[in-house]
């Protein structure tokens, strides 16, 4: 919701405007992410409307709504796939519409796909290790000659892919890094992901369903891993979440979407119970609505 | 003033010409996302059906039977048979590959391509064959105005092609087979979920794409009344070239298409050089791709993320 | 909205976890799930083809590539000369060019049908700065110095023609690619023949020459590319392993999810187009020192087509795929050139190595060859019983295949009408074999190896120009359809777009 927007807005951008000078103390309360009127439209479609919304520092965020509410448009259109029809977006103070995909991933803001889009036929480790091609600079003939900066990238990489991929425990060990992708189990593939998504470096990660298609045992694990990612990694989280549990058992704040609309915002409870979500997922009633007439 | 046209009538006529290939070319693109290299070959087999028809019947300066119902003979015959080519090669070469990634049949097409021309000069030789159409119809008997002259072969290719063209909108926009068609080319999957047949509707569009090509092939033979088993080649390039700048899957895109790189050969053979004609066909395609890249008349390929 | 009161009660981490401890060890079959379904996804050579690459594997990729390289300088020792150096040389130059392709196609994902113009930008160029062509007394560049200004400037022409792919998807970018293919043999042809030399091209090209020595026999230039070739494949498997490897990659699996992350995927297929046209234009400088003469008809269809089928036969993707596939298709292209009699070996050798993979139990195989026999003598028989000049012809195979051959396939008097029928109903008879199963499909072989035979001694093999495009053409659907990863390849997951 919007009553304390203003005057968190104001404080956000004060903290923001100075990127990378600023100490632990200022980064206090910083919004990392900041949409100020986002709109997008496809022809006559308005997919998002008017849309604000902050994260900030080392902040879980949750983003529900019904299916359509136009959650992943949000991902894309951050990540510059689409170019929003007005609005800003401010990352870490800096204004990055326009930028294409591969330069705001570079700038530090990493995804993971609704759909999964692994690099399938790579091992495992390789996919990790593709994520860190923005932070590294050898240029082919460096790694053909195998020059020492070529070496010493190779070897950095090689520690930030295990580093990542050690973040999951077992689940994606040793044994598993030389596997192709695709003989990976479901849950393991979207663990991938999340790891691949990491290896950028990343100070915000936007994890598009993380929890799609997994079992309770599966989800509950994957709740646990997203709450360690602010302390753990240093990143701050936005997450679109349809299972109520992860929602719930991760979020600092949440912030609901219909219709490319924000419709509430604010802790668990309060928006779980919103009679405005609660209409978007589940309809007006009906004996209300005859209460009315 | 009056070359200008003359220029005209023989780029309109060599244009319907392309904008029959290039039509079969979008047709089959447009149900199998496909781009068939083979359909350029397919145009040189009717080709040589109009070529072996003519043989059958005396040859040119013998016919035994009367010009129309010569004609009628070749373009029904090259018609069918190469239809029903294209259907062979759709069912034996492509069918299997329609789940496979997209190089895997563009590839095969690439191979049966080859694989066509190399048939043809193992079965045909190497030497042009000539349909000397002048023994036959008349190059003085057509329509005059002013100094400009439309001969009747002319006449009846362009007769012919706009007929087949109208034809062919009509079968598409009015008729179910048309509609399965377009719903098969918009989602092959939806489609079959359905009810629709897709498999005879691929079939089917596969026979009526080829039916074009091979009539051109023999509008061709007509025209130029040189054939071998090389022609097939180019003119699969200028079909390609004509249906990608209109815009590759529409309709009457590959009819503009066609119409303009007929208008565009004939104006620069005629204006600048025949050396360079092919090759500023071919800077006229970079230059549209660059600029539209979906085509004159297409659509964006929209991609879901 | 409710939620459950509390999370599942622990997760049943003991599977994995004691997978996890025992991996240290390697993984186990039964514990592991993924060893077992590996070797099927593999999917290698069947039979004892594929013993022979399990074992080649374990090996490792240099010793490999040390012992292909030494076997290949050891040829012409073991007796290779005259034409067969020849051949070699035109091999290698073709696996030069997959090689190169590969990037570009197999990594990459591009699909660049175009090619061939690298190869002739190499040639050409080479060709003008090595020859009397340009000025009164030409440019005679010494190799040192015109190789590397050939492959820059190939570079910088394969980004040129890289840039329509930056908003071009692949069927779009294959046909201006192919058009651009084209478009260079007709500048070449039609151009400024003054110049560039028009259908005559361009004669009297300097050998490769530099710091006093000249490569002036085909011995030499046959070791210079096993050396560049060896010396190629080893530095694209650096690249591979490298980061812009993994980039390339990336793309081709995935442009979108690459961008997300950090991957400038325009960029890196540019460098792709780059790298690909550069050793093409390698490929194209000794081709043209050893040819002593370029012709625009040199860089035309046929050879992109040739470079395409060797790539896709042996595995886009693998290095040592293109290499091989490349190798193989030449030895056969040129083979089949050879006097009928070794083309006669190579055609039959082939479809009985086939057969020897192909049919199992050994039973089945003996079966099949008795009755092939019996079927032909029987045959021969009646029909010259019928007519005489019926079988009048003798086989177009000679030497020892041709005396064998004489009483078993019909070669009429005049073959070149019924052979022709032969090969279009050898054709539709083959497609049928593909669509029958089982029992049928064994005994419709008899048949069909009967007709191929016919069909060889009638026409093909009078016509090896002919046959070896045929068989090309045929390759590429054939293993398309049946084998699409190569001989050499891994099958690749595609992902649901």
């Amino acid at each position: 919701m919007s009553h304390g927007g203003a005057g968190e807005r104001a404080r956000a951008d004060g903290a923001g405007a100075d990127l990378g000078g600023g100490g632990a103390g200022d980064r206090e309360g910083a919004a990392v992410l900041d949409l100020d009127r986002l709109s997008l439209s496809f022809g006559g479609l308005r997919a998002l409307s008017e849309l604000d919304l902050q994260v900030r520092d080392e902040e879980i965020v949750s983003l529900i709504g019904p299916n359509g509410a136009g959650k992943t448009t949000v991902f894309n259109v951050i990540t510059g796939v689409y170019r929003p029809s007005s609005g800003g977006i401010r990352f870490a103070g800096h204004e990055i519409v326009g930028q294409p995909p591969h330069r705001v991933a570079r700038l530090g803001i990493a995804r993971t796909f609704q759909t999964l889009r692994l690099f399938l036929n790579m091992s495992v480790i390789e996919n990790v290790m593709a994520a860190t091609y923005g932070r590294t600079r050898a240029m082919p003939w460096e790694s053909v000659l195998r020059l020492p900066r070529a070496r010493r990238e190779e070897r950095e990489s090689r520690e930030l892919a295990a580093d990542v991929l050690s973040f999951f425990g077992q689940r994606l060990a040793g044994y598993r890094w030389e596997q192709p992708a695709y003989s990976l189990s479901y849950a393991n593939r979207r663990r991938l992901e999340i790891a691949r998504a990491l290896a950028t470096r990343p100070r915000l990660l936007l994890l598009d369903e993380p929890a799609a298609g997994m079992n309770p045992t599966e989800t509950h694990e994957i709740t646990e891993l997203i709450s360690r990612l602010p302390g753990e990694r240093g990143v701050s989280v936005l997450v679109i979440e349809h299972d109520m549990h992860v929602v719930s058992g991760c979020s600092d704040r949440v912030v609901a979407l219909d219709h490319g609309v924000k419709i509430a915002e604010g802790g668990f409870d309060e928006v779980a119970g919103h009679p405005a979500v609660v209409e978007a997922y589940m309809g007006r009633d009906p004996e209300a609505l005859a209460d009315a007439e | 003033m009056a070359f200008f046209f003359q220029e005209l009538v023989n780029g309109l006529t060599t244009g319907a010409l392309y904008a029959l290939v290039a039509l079969g070319f979008s047709m089959v693109y447009g149900v199998l996302k496909l781009l068939n290299f083979a359909h350029g070959d397919l145009y040189m087999v009717g080709a040589f059906i109009g070529y072996f028809v003519i043989q059958w019947f005396g040859g040119p300066k013998g016919l035994t039977i009367p010009v129309p119902l010569l004609l009628l003979t070749m373009f029904v015959l090259a018609a069918v048979l190469v239809g029903g080519l294209g259907v062979a090669i759709e069912r034996f070469a492509y069918r299997p590959l329609r789940n496979a990634p997209r190089i895997a049949p563009l590839i095969t097409a690439i191979g049966i391509s080859f694989f066509l021309e190399n048939a043809a000069l193992l079965l045909f030789g190497a030497q042009y064959r000539v349909y000397n159409t002048p023994d036959f119809i008349s190059a003085s008997s057509g329509i005059t105005i002013g100094s400009v002259t439309i001969d009747s072969l002319q006449i009846t290719v362009l007769v012919l092609g706009i007929a087949l063209m109208l034809g062919l909108r009509q079968l598409v926009s009015r008729t179910k087979l048309g509609r399965q068609m377009r719903a098969v080319a918009a989602d092959r999957e939806a489609a079959e979920m359905l009810g629709i047949n897709v498999n005879l509707t691929i079939a089917l569009t596969f026979f009526i794409g080829s039916a074009l090509a091979g009539v051109a092939g023999v509008m061709a033979g007509l025209l130029f009344n040189q054939v071998s088993n090389t022609i097939g080649f180019t003119a699969g390039l200028k079909a390609f070239t004509a249906a990608v700048v209109g815009g590759i899957g529409s309709l009457p895109g590959a009819v503009l298409g066609g119409l303009l790189i007929g208008l565009a050969e004939s104006f620069i053979i005629g204006y600048v050089s025949s050396l360079y004609a092919n090759l500023l066909v071919f800077g006229l395609l970079i230059a549209v791709m660059l600029v539209r890249p979906s085509g004159l008349l297409g659509q964006a390929q929209l991609q879901k993320v | 909205m409710s939620l459950d009161a509390q999370p599942p009660a622990g997760p049943a981490e003991a599977g994995p976890a004691e997978a996890g401890t025992a991996a240290a060890a390697g993984p186990q079959v039964g514990a592991d799930e993924w060893v077992a379904r590996q070797a099927g996804r593999r999917e290698y050579l069947p039979s004892w083809l594929g013993e022979a690459q399990r074992g080649a594997e374990r090996i490792g990729w240099w010793p490999r590539l040390a012992v292909a390289g030494l076997a290949g300088a050891l040829l012409p020792l073991v007796g290779l000369g005259g034409f067969q150096l020849q051949v070699g040389i035109d091999a290698l130059v073709i696996a030069l060019l997959a090689v190169g392709l590969n990037i570009v196609v197999g990594w990459a994902g591009l699909l660049d049908l175009g090619y061939v113009a690298f190869f002739g930008f190499g040639a050409y160029g080479f060709a003008l700065l090595s020859s009397n062509q340009i000025g009164p007394n030409g440019i005679h560049l010494p190799a040192y110095a015109s190789v590397p200004a050939v492959m820059v400037g190939a570079a910088v022409f394969g980004l040129l023609v890289g840039l329509p792919s930056r908003r071009l998807i692949g069927d779009y970018l294959a046909i201006v690619t192919l058009f651009l293919g084209e478009a260079f043999v007709e500048f070449t042809n039609n151009v400024d023949p003054k110049t560039f030399g028009g259908p005559n091209g361009i004669v009297g090209i300097d050998a490769i020459r530099g710091f006093g020595h000249q490569l002036s026999t085909n011995t030499g230039y046959y070791y210079l590319l096993v050396i560049v070739l060896v010396a190629t494949m080893a530095v694209l498997r650096l690249l591979e392993t490298s980061r812009t490897g993994r980039a390339w990659r990336a793309v081709r699996e995935d442009p979108l999810a690459a961008a997300a992350m950090t991957i400038p995927v325009n960029r890196v297929k540019l460098m792709a187009f780059a790298f690909g046209a550069m050793v093409a234009a390698l490929a194209g400088t000794i081709f043209a020192a050893q040819q002593i003469s370029v012709f625009p008809t040199d860089f035309d269809t046929p050879i992109l087509i040739l470079v395409y089928a060797g790539l896709i036969l042996g595995g886009a993707g693998s290095i040592a795929g293109a290499a091989t596939g490349a190798l193989v298709v030449m030895v056969i292209y040129d083979g089949l050139l050879r006097s009928p009699a070794d083309s006669g070996i190579l055609f039959y050798g082939l479809i009985v190595l086939t057969l020897l993979v192909k049919l199992r139990p050994w039973r089945r195989l003996a079966g099949v060859v008795a009755a092939t026999v019996a079927l032909g003598f029987a045959a021969h028989a009646v029909v010259k019983a019928i007519s005489a000049s019926a079988v009048a012809g003798g086989p177009g195979s000679t030497g020892w295949i041709g005396s064998a051959l004489r009483d078993w396939v019909i070669v009429p008097a005049n073959p070149t009408v019924p052979g022709n029928w032969g090969f279009v109903l050898l054709i539709c008879l083959l497609i049928a074999l593909v669509q029958v199963q089982g029992r049928w499909r064994t005994i419709l072989l008899v048949p069909v190896i009967y007709l191929a035979s016919f069909v060889w001694e009638t026409r093909l093999v009078t016509q090896p120009a002919i046959t070896r495009q045929l068989m090309i053409g045929a390759i590429l659907i054939v293993m398309m359809n049946s084998r699409p990863q190569g001989l050499l390849g891994t099958r690749r997951v595609e992902t649901p777009t």
